[in-house]
């Protein structure tokens, strides 16, 4: 017997070069769904500039931004079809879960540590963020193996960054998805830091894509900052699961053009430089570069998603802050369909109602 | 009143468990169950034997060995309308499918603000006295009560294994499920043949009495009996309470027995500190403080690591350890 052969996974699919000019194939949308895609991507961008500001002002707790990640989020969003499939989120996709149907309002109070940050709308097929790095993966596998025993055609999205393949979780997870072929695309955002941790020291792999090979799944890689590589691949892989070939491992690789959270201070551990050749593959400049080149849009087209873009935002913080606060009598007593008498009595310890 | 319209045969806990799972499958189509080695052997314990021959593979299923994507899978399956019923092989396994229960399967309703729920069952056999290899042993059913939004039961008896488990599997919301390993064989009772729950956050009252009140939950429960018995001999009346369930706690059960009789010994398996005794302790403090005539007893293993086999008898709790600590509260 030969020696193993190393996993092979062929190039990042990539349909832009950073500067915009269309380096391979035909784009995978119209032109149309692109600036869709790219008014989305502005959305995420300015809501976790915005959200910054507000956490700099003490009006927002702790949170992390996914500035220069928009591409891999809503690329994948952009490959399901809302209706049946699903979206199990981590805690930097922002941007793809709003395109995906959850409330700007919902993600402003999750900004700001009230409990209705977790309530996703009836009718939006999404999991709450999942704090837990690679816990919510096991819950992605699950569904969609459900999803299939009950025969409803969906497929189930998950996002977890670089760090999370190092957890048991994603290990459990993938292996189970490879056994029961589970309509699953497991999308890795590589942004290739785990807070201070580069992706060098998470792995002794020469890709994330390439763990698929072992889980005997489908792997890829394609480019994160590039809507069109990000959409391609992922709507490849949720052909895959409809068509009943089971789960994938696509690996976006990105950037972490920003902080982990508000309380890191990356400037302790990432390289100097390295933002900077980074922002110039930033993902929604590439679009808006190669938009306008082939004159799809204009310059006031850009000023015009811009000002809708802060309007909506503005639209929904108001709603966020008209949000009553939240009620701990309430909130503690939603553990159970039916609290114990036990913990009600708990709760009446904390003080009267405050709706009483 | 049912006397005579439905049988009550005389079957093993083991059989009362595999029977619930018959009945509730076929009830409830949703019902699938997964976990290692369940399916073409049926279960270690043949807790699930005959579900793939009557339900077929599409409603029961071979989980890889990993405890904590059998937990956290059935997440995603109950996210998905339908009910999962989880089996791990052993507790003392249980802590690789930690996080998955405490951290994510009992906060599913509460941080999803109630748009989803976990109909999730785990069931897992625990406790020792049977000679089986280190780690199977453990009985750390305390750790699992202070997870908020789980539900956590322990039958003792056959009648109460069906009974609680069709009630857990109805249940919208998640419960551990444990079941005493010594007494899978060993603890016969009668069992109605059809259909009935027992509620979940009920005590029994196994064995009435008015010297003292003794609490066990489990396998603790047959101990205790013995130990009831033993000191029956010595003209002591012990009345016995069988928690069955630890969360939520029959607080009303235990404060209204010890109201009467003034003394309580609690018994668990697990080590002493910060085990489950210790909250019932608490509770009856807290409760019923002016009705105690002596300091509540508890009867445990040592703060020491489950022993191998040949050094089990000394570990866990014996009907003798029991007998003294009645005896002793009796002095007090």
């Amino acid at each position: 017997m030969g020696p193993f052969r190393l996993a092979e996974i062929p190039p990042a699919t990539r349909y832009l070069s950073p500067t915009g000019e269309l380096v391979g194939a035909e784009t995978p949308m119209s032109d149309e769904l692109a600036i869709r895609g790219l008014r989305c991507m502005l959305l995420g961008r300015r809501f976790d500039e915005r959200s910054i500001s507000l956490q700099r002002q003490g009006r927002m707790v702790t949170l992390a931004p996914g500035i220069g990640q928009e591409a891999a989020s809503v690329g994948a969003a952009m490959a399901l079809n809302q209706r049946i499939d699903w979206i199990v989120p981590q805690y930097r996709e922002i941007a793809g879960q709003l395109w995906h149907g959850l409330p700007l309002r919902v993600a402003f109070l999750w900004h700001m540590g009230h409990p209705l940050g977790f309530d996703v709308p009836q009718g939006v097929n999404m999991l709450p963020f999942q704090a837990s790095v690679a816990g919510q993966i096991p819950h992605a596998v699950g569904l969609a193996w459900g999803l299939k025993l009950l025969r409803t055609g969906g497929s189930v999205v998950t996002f977890f960054g670089d760090g999370a393949t190092s957890e048991g979780d994603f290990h459990e997870a993938a292996n189970l998805a490879g056994v029961m072929k589970a309509p699953v695309v497991m999308v890795c955002q590589n942004n290739r830091w785990a807070i201070s941790t580069p992706v060098e020291q998470q792995t002794a792999s020469p890709t994330l894509a390439q763990k698929a090979v072992a889980y005997g799944i489908h792997g890829a890689q394609c480019d994160g900052n590039d809507l069109f590589a990000v959409y391609a691949t992922v709507q490849a892989a949720v052909a895959r699961a409809r068509a009943g070939e089971g789960a994938s491992l696509i690996e976006a690789l990105t950037y972490r053009l920003g902080l982990h959270t508000t309380a890191d201070d990356p400037t302790r551990y990432v390289p100097a430089g390295e933002p900077a050749e980074w922002q110039l593959k930033d993902p929604i400049v590439r679009l808006q570069r190669y938009l306008m080149a082939k004159g799809a849009i204009t310059e006031s087209d850009l000023e015009e998603i811009e000002a809708t873009v802060k309007e909506e935002l503005a639209e929904a913080w108001k709603e966020a802050q008209h949000e009553p606060s939240p009620d701990p009598q309430h909130f503690f007593a939603r553990g159970f369909a039916e609290p114990a008498r036990r913990l009600l009595r708990q709760l009446d310890d904390l003080g009267p109602r405050a709706d009483a | 009143m049912t006397w005579g319209l439905e049988r009550m045969p005389e079957i093993t806990l083991l059989e009362a468990i595999n029977q619930a799972m018959h009945l509730e499958m076929d009830r409830d189509e949703r019902v699938v169950v997964v976990g290692e080695d369940v399916a073409k052997s049926g279960g270690v314990f043949r807790a699930t034997d005959g579900l793939l021959q009557k339900f077929g593979p599409d409603r029961i299923f071979d989980m890889p060995l990993a405890e904590g994507v059998v937990v956290g899978s059935s997440i995603g399956l109950a996210i998905a309308g339908l009910v999962p019923v989880a089996e791990i092989q052993f507790m003392g396994f249980a802590h690789n499918a930690f996080s998955q229960i405490v951290d994510q399967l009992a906060r599913v309703r509460s941080r999803s603000c109630g748009r989803f729920h976990a109909q999730v069952t785990v069931r897992m056999p625990y406790g020792g006295g049977v000679r089986t290899p280190e780690f199977h042993s453990d009985a750390f059913e305390a750790q699992f009560a202070q997870a908020p939004g789980l539900k956590v039961v322990c039958p003792s008896n056959p009648r109460d294994a069906k009974g609680l488990l069709l009630a857990a599997i109805r249940d919208p919301d998640p419960v551990l499920f444990l079941e005493p390993l010594k007494g899978y064989r060993l603890v016969r009772g009668e069992v109605p043949d059809g259909d009935f729950t027992t509620p979940i956050g009920e005590a029994a009252v196994v064995r009435p009495g008015r010297d003292c009140t003794l609490i066990a939950w489990s396998a603790g429960v047959q101990l205790a009996l013995r130990a009831a018995e033993d000191a029956a001999q010595h003209g002591i009346e012990v009345e016995v309470i069988d928690l069955r369930s630890l969360v939520p706690l029959d607080v009303n059960t235990l404060v209204k027995s010890v109201m009467r009789t003034g003394r309580a010994v609690v018994v668990q398996e697990a080590p002493l500190t910060a085990g489950f005794a210790a909250e019932v302790v608490s509770t009856i403090q807290e409760e019923a403080f002016f009705s105690l005539q002596a300091p509540i007893r508890r009867v445990g293993a040592p703060d020491a690591a489950y022993p191998v086999q040949l050094l089990e008898e000394h570990y866990i709790p014996s009907p003798e350890r029991v007998l003294r600590a009645i005896r002793a509260t009796l002095k007090d």
